[in-house]
């Protein structure tokens, strides 16, 4: 119970302190905040204007201000996103796009485990080898090539030349499954790529030292198979770093993920969220921002709470 | 993706050994050498671009746009807008080395001594400094820098009077703050693991004020693992910087920058691929010979890597 009171206090700290940092960076424009949002006012007497003003307490102190959009966000009010003829709650888009850039995330986090762990498993055990060396290699090499590369090589090599994927857009998995994964196929793998490379490199460390423990030579003494040893005895005392950093990458998975869905089209968060910023929609910022932060602690904190699962020693410490 | 390698530099496990048993010293292998070379061709090309035979990078020299390789005298051909590759290639580089080296300058000082100070002051100002960097670390690093891109651009229509840094100084301060928490939190978690090792205790007991003991006993031994994150901020920077300009947050027209080349090649794919490929391949090239010494650096000096 202290563990979660603790979390939660921890949580509430993050969300007050990214979203006043998000608050007073956007208190450094210059110029009128009405005016850079609402760059083309049509309504007669610029109304619209005014409306802003007054909807997002332009005319309280900064902290009034602060504390009237938070108890606007707690309650599921985003704030709107404003054009020349008025406002729309972001909510709206918000909820059509977050599926979008979870599913990419997911899909990528769950291929990217999927491969990493046997390559790793593989070159740790053929460590110093050939193998080994190769696969090294190609991580290496992987790491070093950007998300977004990856992106416009893939569907230059399949899409335009072999016309096997589409080059841009998207299609909702309700809407039809198999055009859906033919989408997703260039920037999932554009994000896994880099994402394999770096979680085998982790793991196969990892798994070099547990391999050199005492209880691995028991149980190879004992006979059991080197699968089975690499497989239940190996991998999960050496996966605790791997979950960390998966819990960690999200942050640049959502990074990776904007730049993506920016460049083929993909309607998500991402483009979402670079929108807010290229069209100054700062108040809708201010939550987006808000949001993300909330999502990526408390994923870290699941990803904590995994640790006990794994780990009997952590399990026996909190109880 | 090399934003990755952050987190994987942030968290990788630590290897607890005496670094006084530092690994004999070996001859560099042929990949530092080609690493180095490579960073040094494009350094030199960046900073002695102006002295050297090349066509404008930013005015049309082609007869046509998409001028194929080697046509025309031109060895990487034209780009969609009929300029010159080649020295938009060398100009790019330029741009995207010089954004990416003043902000990890930033972030090297100031994210280096608030590690430094919060790592060796385990006191409340250390402890809540930390915290500040992990909560910072909450919003994604390029959400953050897209934003402050933003804010410092500020919007000359609605505001013209107001006074605007140069976009490129935009860029390397915007990259600079993203890059603070991550390295200071990095030089935090070896500044802990150094204070407390016995040299520190024979300083102190020699009456040796904080100020010596952190500038002279532990920065030193530092120095390495910020030496290799710098390294990695640097190829990070160098795609984060790609990453805006495929939002179109980076330098304004026509200035290039490998991110703003690749991002214009993408429209010309089908008919002419090379205008994409060649600054996909330069940032290639140059991301990983900085990862290969930055990991050559970790090695060798054995650095401690957790910041946990």
């Amino acid at each position: 119970m202290r563990l979660i009171a603790q979390r939660l206090i921890q949580l509430v700290v993050v969300f007050v302190v990214v979203t006043l940092f998000t608050a007073g960076l956007i208190s450094l424009v210059p110029g009128k905040p009405e005016n850079l949002v609402i760059p083309f006012d049509n309504t007669p007497g610029q109304t619209l204007r005014q409306e802003f003003r007054e909807s997002n307490n332009l005319d309280d102190p900064l902290p009034v201000r602060w504390a009237k959009w938070a108890g606007d966000f707690v309650q599921g009010d985003l704030g709107n996103f404003y054009s020349a003829s008025g406002g729309t709650p972001v909510r709206t888009r918000f909820d059509q796009s977050w599926p979008v850039s979870v599913s990419l995330i997911l899909y990528t986090q769950v291929l990217s485990l999927l491969v990493a762990i046997p390559l790793a498993l593989w070159a740790a055990y053929r460590s110093g080898r050939w193998t080994d060396k190769i696969i090294n290699t190609f991580a290496f090499g992987a790491i070093s090539l950007p998300s977004f590369a990856v992106a416009l090589l893939l569907t230059y090599y399949l899409g335009v030349q072999m016309g096997w994927v589409p080059t841009q857009g998207y299609v909702r998995l309700t809407e039809d499954p198999g055009e859906h994964f033919r989408h997703v196929i260039v920037p999932v793998l554009a994000l896994s790529l880099g994402q394999i490379a770096v979680y085998m490199r982790l793991l196969r460390s990892d798994l070099v030292a547990t391999l050199q423990e005492d209880f691995i030579l028991m149980a190879k003494s004992k006979g059991i198979s080197n699968g089975r040893v690499l497989w239940r005895h190996a991998l999960r005392p050496s996966s605790l770093t791997l979950l960390t950093v998966t819990g960690l990458s999200m942050g640049n998975l959502i990074g990776g993920t904007l730049v993506i869905e920016f460049l083929l089209g993909i309607p998500g968060l991402g483009v979402l969220i670079g929108e807010t910023v290229l069209r100054r929609q700062y108040e809708a910022l201010q939550s987006l921002v808000a949001v993300v932060a909330i999502a990526f602690v408390l994923i870290n904190f699941t990803v904590d709470a995994l640790y006990s699962v794994l780990d009997p020693r952590i399990r026996e410490r909190t109880t | 993706m090399t934003l990755s390698t952050a987190t994987e530099a942030a968290v990788a496990p630590a290897v607890p050994e005496d670094a006084d048993e530092v690994a004999p010293k070996k001859r560099l292998p042929i990949g530092a050498w080609l690493s180095i070379a490579w960073l040094v061709l494009v350094v030199f090309l960046a900073l002695f671009a102006d002295l050297l035979p090349l066509h404008d990078p930013n005015v049309s020299v082609a007869s046509k746009a998409e001028l194929a390789p080697g046509e025309e005298g031109l060895w990487l051909g034209a780009d969609g807008s009929s300029r010159d590759m080649l020295s938009r290639t060398i100009y790019g580089g330029r741009n995207s080395l010089g954004i990416a080296v003043g902000a990890v300058t930033i972030g090297f000082v100031i994210g280096g001594l608030l590690g430094l100070f919060s790592g060796y002051f385990r006191n409340w100002i250390g402890k809540s400094l930390a915290a500040l960097f992990d909560i910072l670390l909450a919003i994604p690093a390029l959400v953050l820098a897209l934003s402050l891109v933003s804010v410092l651009k500020g919007d000359p229509v609605q505001a013209p009077d107001a006074f605007r840094l140069p976009t490129i100084l935009i860029l390397i301060l915007a990259l600079g703050v993203v890059s603070i928490p991550l390295l200071a939190r990095i030089t935090r978690g070896n500044t802990m693991a150094w204070a407390q090792r016995e040299f520190v205790t024979a300083a102190r007991a020699q009456g040796a004020t904080n100020g010596r003991i952190l500038f002279r006993e532990i920065l030193p031994n530092v120095l390495p693992a910020m030496a290799y994150i710098a390294l990695l901020g640097v190829a990070i920077a160098v795609v984060a910087e790609g990453g805006l300009a495929i939002l179109g947050a980076s330098l304004d027209p026509p200035a290039a920058t490998w991110g703003i080349m690749i991002n214009d090649g993408k429209s010309a794919m089908e008919d002419a691929p090379f205008i994409m490929f060649t600054p996909i391949v330069a940032t290639f090239l140059t991301v990983m010979a900085l990862n290969y010494l930055g990991d050559l650096i970790r090695d060798r000096f054995d650095v401690r890597e957790s910041a946990l």
